[in-house]
């Protein structure tokens, strides 16, 4: 077992956005976590960083409770986040970038990383001396996913990875998730509001609303299920 | 010109009329009253007149003054964009080219630096000012670290300058402690205070920050102001021993040995002067290289980092905590350095010299030259110090004028004079892999 989320729960002040969460991510999988704004996605993604703190429940990395930690003693772990909104250091070069993302991994791979990021992201390769900010948004992506790869993680979890970006940019950034997973034996935990895409390129999937997980299954059979297809993929505005 | 062109880039001449014939319309409502009619003693009674030619000239030169602004300020907007999209197109060359005149600026700057007071060795004045300048220098380059590489606001600078002034103005005066003794120890102090500041204002950024540094600042004076006993309250602390060179006073005699005369020279109070000239300029260059160093090591590459994005900091595991702690100690050591050699330099210090217009210039010294740029700091620094010194002739018009320059500076140039960040990590091709 990779990761493994058993009742939490979080507050942001008075709001209890986590409501009693189990959720597991086995070895080797792609799983996503599917809802709408604000049903607590991204706090769940956070709160496995002690940011928030959760209130009640336990959470697991590769055999460690890790539920107490310090966020950064968290971020050390085998496991690497890609934020919402990408976070690039946009005033700092591109190489810069994919060095700060090694700074808590040994110094000896840096320049090995450096070429399976260029082979896995070619573009990155020709922008190396560019200032990060003045990349597109999606080679803005592509450098936020490389990033979190330069730490070497066992778990990549990918905060909404294709908000705001082309139709183009979208396949790639799922492309570069099916192989990362299929070709690396990367484990992958992806938020997403894109949810065809997302459930498309994951093992499993869970669906969440009001804190709370409402659904879940393997990727195809929330695909096909009735239920999501009405509130996620159709458009549609099923009742909460 | 290219075929495209944008519309808002260039106004055409009945727009540009139409602007200044505005203003012009403006200028003759208030020019009526206050230039068209004018009152005269005639014979005893009050007489109103008129002005009417007079009023006409103003309102020309409202128009035709505005119809000049405006087109000089078009033109700089759109020079200033096609260098910019000029830039974004080949980013590397330019790069390299601006990256040469730095660093050769910097040096030639370090050559003045070094024969100016064998040059001026007869004129207190320019040597006086040129250690004014090398002070802003130094805590410039300390509160850069706070400000510029880690993008913390701080507005109380002053405090730590005034706490390593003091700590050296009582470790000598109370325990007989020599300058360069007292030197590690007051920047010590300084930084234990920059600690002070950091620690609780951990969570807070931007705005809220600046607000706490600033009150801190007050509280460093206002203590010294008040706590006599320690600080000798508003009449400060005289008769700050100088620095020596090497234990050998700048003194005209003395039993144990003066520098003239262990070096056979007349006595000259030059000596003294040019001495604590090379003193601070030593200083700076050990700032310089220090924080040139950090810059690229993980502890200054964190600095900037968090200065760019404080979650990505987070989620790639670095400890935020000790990363601004550290930020915060260095700058505060670095002005407590600067502190103790103003204390030495002066040999009087009151609370008078660290009030928050001192915060303000070292502030002002940072953003002008570019926030992050060591190399912005000097430049910023002369400018900032020698605009009132020059200024002098034009007396009561002195602040006037500087006021105006750091606006001119900051409307030609609004990242600073450099703000051209250079990268700590550079791409080597194959083969050559440090």
């Amino acid at each position: 077992m990779m990761l493994q989320l058993s009742g939490v729960h979080a507050h942001y002040g008075h709001i209890h956005a986590l409501r009693g969460i189990d959720l597991s991510v086995q070895v080797g999988e792609v799983v996503t976590l599917i809802g709408a704004n604000g049903a607590g996605k991204s706090t769940l993604l956070m709160s496995l960083f002690g940011q928030p703190r959760v209130s009640a429940g336990r959470i697991v990395f590769d055999n460690e409770d890790i539920t107490r930690l310090p966020t950064h003693v968290i971020a050390r772990r085998d496991i690497s986040l890609v934020p919402e909104g990408r976070r690039i250091f946009p005033r700092m070069t591109v190489l810069e970038n994919l060095q700060m993302g090694a700074v808590m991994a040994d110094p000896d791979n840096l320049h090995v990383d450096l070429k399976r990021m260029y082979a896995l992201f070619p573009i990155l390769e020709e922008r190396l001396e560019q200032r990060a900010g003045t990349l597109s948004g999606g080679e803005q992506q592509m450098l936020a996913i490389a990033r979190a790869l330069m730490a070497r993680p066992k778990l990549l979890l990918l905060d909404e990875p294709s908000l705001g970006l082309a139709p183009l940019y979208i396949k790639k950034i799922f492309q570069t998730i099916r192989e990362l997973n299929e070709d690396h034996g990367m484990t992958i935990l992806l938020i997403e509001q894109n949810a065809h895409h997302a459930l498309r390129a994951a093992h499993r999937g869970y669906v969440m609303q009001h804190g709370q997980i409402t659904m879940t299954g393997t990727g195809r059979d929330l695909l096909a299920s009735a239920e999501v297809r009405a509130a996620y993929l159709e458009g549609g505005h099923a009742a909460a | 010109m290219s075929p495209l062109v944008f519309a808002n880039n260039a106004p055409t001449l009945a727009e540009r009329c139409k602007d200044a014939a505005g203003i012009a319309l403006i200028a003759l409502l208030l020019g009526i009253p206050m230039i068209g009619l004018t009152t005269a003693d005639q014979g005893g009674s009050l007489q109103v007149l008129t002005r009417w030619p007079l009023l006409g000239a103003f309102v020309a030169a409202a128009f035709c003054g505005r119809l000049a602004l405006r087109y000089g300020l078009d033109m700089l907007k759109q020079r200033r964009q096609t260098r910019d999209r000029e830039a974004a197109a080949r980013p590397g060359k330019r790069g390299v080219r601006s990256i040469r005149i730095l660093e050769l600026t910097g040096w030639l700057a370090f050559g003045i630096a070094l024969v100016l007071p064998i040059l001026f060795s007869d004129n207190r004045y320019v040597v006086d000012t040129a250690t004014t300048v090398l002070i802003y220098v130094m805590l410039g380059w300390g509160l850069n670290v706070v400000v510029g590489l880690a993008g913390l606001l701080d507005l109380g600078h002053a405090a730590f300058y005034a706490v390593g002034a003091y700590a050296y103005a009582l470790l000598s005066t109370q325990f007989g402690w020599g300058f360069w003794t007292a030197l590690p120890v007051a920047g010590l102090t300084a930084a234990v205070f920059g600690l002070a500041l950091g620690w609780p204002s951990l969570r807070l950024r931007g705005d809220y920050l600046a607000i706490v540094t600033l009150g801190f600042g007050e509280i460093i004076r206002v203590v010294l102001t008040n706590w006599t006993d320690l600080s000798g309250g508003p009449n400060g602390i005289s008769s700050i021993p100088r620095p020596t060179f090497f234990g050998l006073p700048f003194v005209p005699s003395s039993d144990t040995g003066t520098f003239a005369s262990f070096f056979g020279l007349e006595f000259s109070p030059m000596h003294r002067i040019i001495f604590l000239y090379y003193v601070i300029l030593l200083l700076s260059l050990l700032t310089n290289v220090l924080v040139k160093r950090l810059r690229r090591l993980p502890i200054g590459r964190a600095w900037e980092a968090m200065r760019e994005d404080e979650i990505a900091c987070k989620a790639l595991g670095m400890n935020i905590t000790n990363v601004k702690l550290s930020a915060f100690a260095l700058g505060a050591m670095l002005g407590g350095v600067a502190g103790v050699f103003f204390a030495a330099r002066q040999g009087f210090i009151s609370p008078e010299s660290f009030t928050f217009n001192e915060s303000a210039i070292i502030l002002a010294i940072v953003v002008l030259g570019g926030m992050g740029s060591q190399l912005g700091v000097v430049l910023a620094s002369v400018v900032l110090v020698l605009l009132p010194e020059l200024g002098r002739d034009f007396a009561e018009y002195r602040m006037l004028l500087f006021g105006a320059a750091m606006i001119l500076i900051m409307v030609w140039r609004p990242g600073g004079i450099l703000s051209h960040r250079e990268p700590t990590l550079r791409h080597q091709p194959a083969g050559e892999q440090a």
